[in-house]
């Protein structure tokens, strides 16, 4: 086995336990911090696919930005005092179902498709990102930070304790 | 050689627990807990087929956009579940049933 899958096998394995953890511990702050692990995981697959800035930008955004303010929706809705941070499951048989047939389609169709193969040297990619930003995807970039905006606001409003209330 | 099916695979693995929380917990947070591992599962394949299949860095570039609907979705998410919880003092969903008529 080559460095480069042992690499794979260590990051596949940390960010599926870790999703894994995430979605069926019972106590709520374990999947928080989990979740912490998954996305780590997850960056280090960008690293291996040879997205250095989306690596980047997944630790500063989502782990900065997205678990924080998760770890604050945990501690918000519950008192911090309260030991018993638990998260009820309903369904969980059908869930299962569900969820093991997407796997086994999703897998399957992966797997027996003809997939086209360009083998690309991997090469910093910052650049050419910042360049496709602002030419080939100018809309969609103005559109997402006008939608960042209103999301942000639309936010501040929802939140905001009404003095007639 | 690491190829393009293993990404697409852990990928899988990564939506379907997405979809497996979705679907089994009640609690409002780990539901968008649940719904930031599918976004991070797509994320994945868009960055694997930018790598094999593509060519290009179209793939990654919207990636980029899945992770600035996702800051905004769960900015948003998380003001209901709070305004929820003020509301209800619970974070459940299954409690969330004012809109019923």
């Amino acid at each position: 086995m080559s460095g480069e899958a042992v690499v794979f096998w260590i990051f596949a394995t940390l960010t599926v336990a870790s999703a894994a953890v995430v979605v069926l511990s019972r106590t709520l702050i374990y999947s928080a911090f989990s979740l912490l692990v998954t996305f780590f995981g997850v960056a280090g697959l960008y690293v291996l696919l040879g997205a250095d800035f989306l690596a980047a930008t997944q630790l500063l955004i989502y782990v900065g930005g997205i678990l924080v303010l998760l770890l604050f929706g945990v501690m918000l809705t519950h008192k911090i005092y309260d030991l018993d941070l638990r998260s009820e499951t309903t369904q969980l048989l059908s869930g299962l179902i569900v969820a093991a047939g997407l796997f086994v389609v999703l897998t399957a169709v992966a797997l027996k498709a003809e997939w086209p193969s360009v083998e690309r040297a991997p090469a910093p990619t910052t650049s050419g990102i910042g360049r496709l930003f602002l030419s080939d995807f100018l809309l969609p970039f103005e559109a997402a930070s006008v939608l960042l905006l209103v999301a942000l606001m639309g936010a501040a409003m929802i939140v905001r304790r009404r003095r007639d209330a | 050689m690491i190829g393009l099916q293993l990404y697409l695979v852990v990928s899988a693995a990564l939506f379907a627990l997405g979809v497996l929380g979705l679907l089994t917990r009640r609690n409002a947070v780990q539901v968008l807990m649940s719904i930031e591992l599918m976004l991070n599962a797509a994320n994945v394949n868009l960055v694997a087929f930018s790598r094999y299949a593509a060519g290009s860095l179209g793939g990654q570039v919207f990636a980029v956009f899945v992770i600035v609907v996702a800051a905004a979705e769960v900015a948003v998410g998380l003001a209901i579940v709070l305004t929820l919880y003020r509301l209800r003092r619970t974070p459940n969903l299954d409690d969330a049933d004012i809109l019923k008529g």
